[in-house]
């Protein structure tokens, strides 16, 4: 009997409680403005970032099966030099991508690379888009290097050439299989851009830091930021699940 | 004198009335024995790396309260805006970061008696068309500040957030401004000479932004720890130990 009294009375007080956090981190001042700010600096950075991790992902993707796949069996001559030469370069790209932390990436880019810009979207969009590019291209040369010789003798038997053979045949399946890596890569990256902040870019993350700064509670900007983050993503892992299940419709 | 000695006095009071309350119970800290500071070792000369070591007026402040209270000393390095949220969560026991006393961080964590006065000053390049803080206010221009400091807030306040770039670091701030990223930098005024000493071709502005007051915050509900590091700075602000400590790494013409 007690305890329910006592619980009657302690649910209001608790409840009044995370209402005037609430108000305080979101509403006074418009705080919640630093959030949605946020947000939208996170997606572009993220959206343009992806693409040019495909893009660039691809290109060396390609550059590096072809080395690997036609090189052994090429005439010397001017095309395989060039294409040892463009796989020597991938191949520093992706070591020295891989090879160093994202956040030392960015601030090179920010304090070293680009003295002059203070475009700080462009700078970010530049410093993840090549870091996750390098990471898109092990995943992509994997994809091609999985599907089987036999469906490239076979291209190559019906007539088509190489590009022909890779764009028909290779390419689609490869895409097929790296789907869900690919998805995973996205989702990496989305959640790495939370370290915009170190170049003064107000991202989500930093958004959510500003109102701690400001408001000096950690409960409800963080759990905030992380519940957004986590929402993004799970939309996200939904419509690549149904794009599996798409493209699962052309198996037998 | 008679000023201090009542002061004293009065914390006297108030540390053997808290006493009293306490009864028993022994002193919450952290961790035994030891006191647990939260700082930002990026804001010369009040705390900065040298060599490995955080050194700067609030190190050695510290370590003399540390002293008189009989504990070790345990200095954390820590982003600025973490310190707070850090000290209200009992992970540290006191923020010392040259730290404006505010109403807002009030609400938050208690502050001791005030040890130093800040000043907030603009940093400008030398050839910079700023003069005064009010041609910084009313231009279209971009400030740098480190993120949560009472220059970010007040600059915030100020121009808005369009105009602000929050930097993790004071000294980032600075490089942006080195690197034309941002057109002035608000800090407090003496990492402001440090940091104008250390790069060319900056200056500061002769009119200060504002005046304020630093302290050293306590969770709010350590009221047995803010009353001895009271009555220790007390003591050590009578005996000039703060003084001795502050004009060492500030000379008096500067």
């Amino acid at each position: 009997m007690n305890y329910l009294l006592l619980a009657t009375l302690a649910m209001p007080q608790w409840l009044q409680k995370l209402k005037s956090d609430f108000i305080l981190n979101f509403v006074d001042d418009d705080r919640y403005m630093y959030i949605v700010k946020g947000l939208i600096v996170t997606a572009e950075v993220t959206f343009f970032a992806t693409l040019l991790g495909i893009v660039l992902g691809a290109l060396v993707a390609i550059i590096r099966s072809t080395h690997d796949k036609l090189a052994p069996t090429m005439r010397m001559g001017a095309p395989k030099v060039a294409l040892k030469i463009v796989n020597a370069i991938s191949q520093v790209y992706l070591t020295v991508i891989r090879g160093t932390p994202v956040v030392v990436q960015l601030m090179i880019a920010y304090f070293i690379i680009f003295v002059t810009s203070n475009n700080k979207v462009l700078i970010a969009v530049l410093a993840f888009g090549f870091n996750s590019g390098a990471y898109v291209a092990e995943i992509i040369r994997s994809g091609i290097m999985s599907i089987d010789n036999g469906q490239f003798e076979a291209g190559r038997s019906l007539g088509f050439n190489y590009a022909q053979t890779m764009i028909y045949i290779i390419i689609p399946q490869a895409f097929k299989n790296v789907l869900p890596a690919l998805a995973n890569e996205f989702i990496v990256l989305l959640k790495e851009t939370s370290i915009s902040g170190y170049v003064g870019l107000q991202d989500l993350a930093r958004g959510g830091d500003v109102i701690r700064s400001r408001t000096y509670s950690a409960f409800m900007p963080l759990l905030a930021v992380a519940a957004i983050y986590l929402i993004i993503v799970m939309f996200f892992s939904k419509l690549v699940t149904m794009l599996e299940r798409r493209l699962r419709n052309s198996e037998r | 004198m008679k000023k201090i000695l009542t002061k004293v006095l009065a914390l006297t009071v108030i540390a053997s009335m808290a006493f009293a309350f306490a009864g028993c119970s022994k002193k919450k800290l952290v961790e035994k024995g030891k006191l647990i500071m939260a700082t930002n070792a990026y804001f010369p000369p009040y705390e900065y790396y040298d060599g490995t070591t955080i050194v700067g007026i609030d190190a050695e402040i510290a370590q003399a309260i540390a002293d008189d209270l009989g504990l070790e000393l345990e200095i954390v390095d820590v982003e600025f805006d973490s310190i707070i949220a850090g000290v209200q969560a009992g992970k540290y026991d006191i923020g010392m970061a040259g730290m404006t006393v505010t109403d807002e961080r009030k609400q938050s964590v208690n502050f001791t008696a005030s040890y130093a006065t800040g000043i907030q000053s603009v940093i400008v390049t030398e050839d910079s068309p700023i003069t005064s803080v009010e041609d910084l206010i009313d231009g279209d221009y971009v400030v740098g500040v480190q993120q949560g400091t009472t220059g970010d807030i007040y600059m915030t306040d100020e121009v808005g957030d369009d105009r602000i770039d929050r930097y993790s670091k004071g000294n980032d701030a600075v490089l942006a401004l080195t690197q034309g990223k941002v057109d002035a930098v608000v800090i407090d005024n003496q990492p402001a000479i440090a940091y104008v000493a250390a790069n060319e071709g900056l200056k500061i502005l002769d009119t200060p932004y504002a005046i304020e007051d630093y302290a050293i915050c306590v969770r709010l509900d350590n009221d047995e720890l803010l009353s001895d590091i009271d009555a220790s700075l007390a003591k050590l602000q009578a005996d000039g130990t703060i003084d001795a400590i502050i004009s060492k790494y500030i000379p008096a013409d500067s």
